[in-house]
């Protein structure tokens, strides 16, 4: 598998990472480098496998749907850079 | 008095019981050897001083009324990976810079509920994302190690500690701890236990909770301690270990005694040899060693067999899309938004793309890159659903292995120590470092490596043992025949406490 510039570029847009494109050169090649080396897994026959979920068969556990815990504003908003009245602040999304 | 510092975990636990030293000698004689060695080794990023002198009190408070709980007043050091309530943590990423916790992870909770005292927070790899210990924004960490030259002095080159818990490998072996926790996601804690002379023991997914613990991949992610003996490392895991209904992948099934465990021996133990381990530019001595291994088990009483394990050339492919993958859903919470680090931008996108760009290092960026391509639209079938497929036949090879063996043998690195930037330049070449360790986490086993040997340049080497789930008492017990046999490895020198305050 290639990489091409503009892959790197829409990887990086879907990432929410900036890249320069200077790093999104670099960056072909490296990504190119481990995407070949993976591709060895096309060996491996597994039509009839299932993928992994769990190392030991065990049940997710549940409990009463109730609320176990919160009225921790001040905690949730503690380490936020931009906070008001306890409410996260971010550059305006709706025009 | 002796150095108090030289002390295994065992041995200090005695000697508080027995009054020979209170729990505030003991932290403030690890306060002074932090003060001088850690300026060369960089292994704390954060020491806690005070806040161990105040746990320590309550320590000697608890001896004095002989009501000591499990590790009562035992110094550790703790990978910065765990959240600490009220103490920074930052997993080594700018991204977090400033961020403190509210809440205590569950493993750091039940090590406290322990007794046991910390002594500040370790150096590691950016998000665990690493083998070296050289993504860290802190810097890296320098092992106490260094190699011997032709003539047999030892030199200044500067190797690495391995990674990613490479301030808490480097951290025991120069004695700045007793006892270290660690992450493995991909061989994270034995990797670095090998390359330093220690012990360091991964146990099952589902053995110790992740709540709490910085996320990186999320199916592969498991907390373990580092330490000076086989001992210490089993009395560690026991109080770290244990059910979380916080962790929904945290079982709950009983944590045995794994001192006691440990003391079984290995009479009748059946070991297996992977013949795929024998993989190409493996180092003659690593291949020796690994016979050396066998021949002690022997002399022990174990019988030693070859099986197959036929899919592990793939584990480490697979585990370069799994781990990848889970990351970039990780590490999206990194947004600039809830905590750490925010760089303005001109609207939301771009202030969480430009946060993301200055708070991310190259190797968590690459990564992040990676996993993000294989989780787009029309790759998933192709890259993560095949690669768990993998991971099933991987399991499966050891399920069969488990008809014939109880335990299996394997190096834990493929070479010894390495010197800092020797690896870096090439993503894939320090991505071969985990070749023998990957394994385990893909199938969700427990793993220890233990030091059994040194190199022709002095520098320590594991091997490693593989167990069946929920069976880390059968590690200690095959661990611990190594560890008679092969005896404890310190560095020669204690070279990096500065001249100025001695020692």
């Amino acid at each position: 598998m290639q990489v091409d510039e503009a892959t790197v570029q829409r990887i990086a847009r879907l990432a929410r990472i900036k890249v320069t494109a200077e790093e999104a050169k670099a960056l072909e090649k490296e990504l190119s480098g481990i995407l070949n080396w993976v591709e060895q897994l096309d060996e491996v026959d597994t039509s009839a496998v299932e993928p992994m979920t769990r190392v030991v068969p065990v049940a997710l556990p549940k409990r009463t749907d109730e609320v176990t815990d919160g009225d921790i504003p001040d905690q949730v908003t503690k380490n936020a850079p931009q906070t008001e009245d306890h409410f996260f602040v971010v550059p305006k999304v709706v025009e | 008095m002796t150095d108090l510092t030289t002390l295994t975990l065992a041995e200090a636990l005695d000697g508080l019981k027995k009054k020979s030293f209170t729990a505030t000698e003991l932290t403030e004689a690890f306060i002074r050897a932090i003060e001088t060695g850690n300026g060369a080794l960089n292994a704390y990023v954060l020491p806690t001083p005070e806040h161990a002198l105040a746990q320590a009190k309550i320590s000697d408070e608890r001896l004095a009324k002989d009501d000591p709980r499990p590790l009562e007043g035992i110094p550790l050091g703790h990978k910065d990976l765990f959240c600490t309530n009220g103490v920074r943590t930052t997993a080594c990423s700018r991204i977090l810079g400033n961020f403190v916790p509210t809440y205590e992870s569950s493993v750091g909770a039940n090590l406290w509920n322990a007794g046991a005292v910390m002594l500040g927070k370790l150096n590691n790899d950016e998000f665990a994302m690493g083998s070296s210990n050289e993504t860290s924004a802190f810097g890296p960490v320098v092992s106490p190690w260094r190699r011997k030259g032709k003539d047999g002095q030892l030199t200044d080159a500067k190797l690495v500690p391995g990674g990613s818990s490479g301030g808490s490998s480097a951290a025991v072996a120069a004695s700045l701890c007793l006892g270290a926790t660690a992450t493995d996601t991909g061989g994270s804690i034995r990797q670095p236990a090998a390359l330093t002379g220690t012990v360091g023991i991964k146990p099952t997914y589902g053995r110790c909770s992740r709540w709490g613990i910085v996320a990186f991949a999320s199916s592969l992610d498991q907390a373990g301690p580092i330490a000076k003996t086989v001992e210490d490392a089993a009395l560690m895991l026991g109080a770290m270990a244990g059910y979380d209904p916080k962790d929904s992948t945290c079982v709950d099934t009983p944590v045995p005694d794994y001192a006691a465990q440990m003391r079984e021996g290995v009479k009748g133990l059946r070991v297996g040899v992977p013949k795929e381990y024998r993989v190409e530019g493996m180092s003659k001595e690593i291949e020796a060693l690994w016979q050396q291994g066998i021949q002690w088990l022997r002399d022990a009483g174990a019988s030693i067999h070859e099986i197959s394990l036929p899919h592990t050339k793939y584990a480490l492919p697979a585990y370069y899309i799994v781990a990848p993958a889970e990351a970039s859903s990780n590490l999206a919470r990194y947004d600039g938004v809830r905590y750490g680090l925010r760089v303005p931008g001109k609207d939301v996108v771009d202030m969480y793309s430009q946060t993301r760009a200055a708070g991310f290092g190259k190797e968590v960026r690459r990564r992040v890159l990676i996993g993000t391509y294989v989780l787009s639209a029309g790759y998933y079938d192709a890259y993560y659903l095949k690669a768990q497929k993998v991971r099933t036949l991987i399991k499966r090879d050891f399920d069969e292995a488990w008809n014939t063996v109880d335990v299996v043998l394997t190096p834990t690195t493929p070479s010894p120590a390495f010197a800092f930037g020797e690896k870096t330049g090439d993503p894939l070449a320090m991505y071969l470092e985990d070749i023998f360790t990957v394994t385990v986490n893909m199938a969700g086993l427990p793993g220890m490596s233990v030091p059994a040997g040194l190199s022709s340049e002095g520098t320590p080497l594991g091997l490693q043992f593989i167990g069946r789930p929920f069976d880390e008492g059968t590690l200690f017990r095959a661990g611990k025949v190594i560890e008679d046999a092969a005896g404890r490895f310190a560095p020669p020198q204690a070279w990096w406490h500065s001249a100025s305050t001695g020692r």
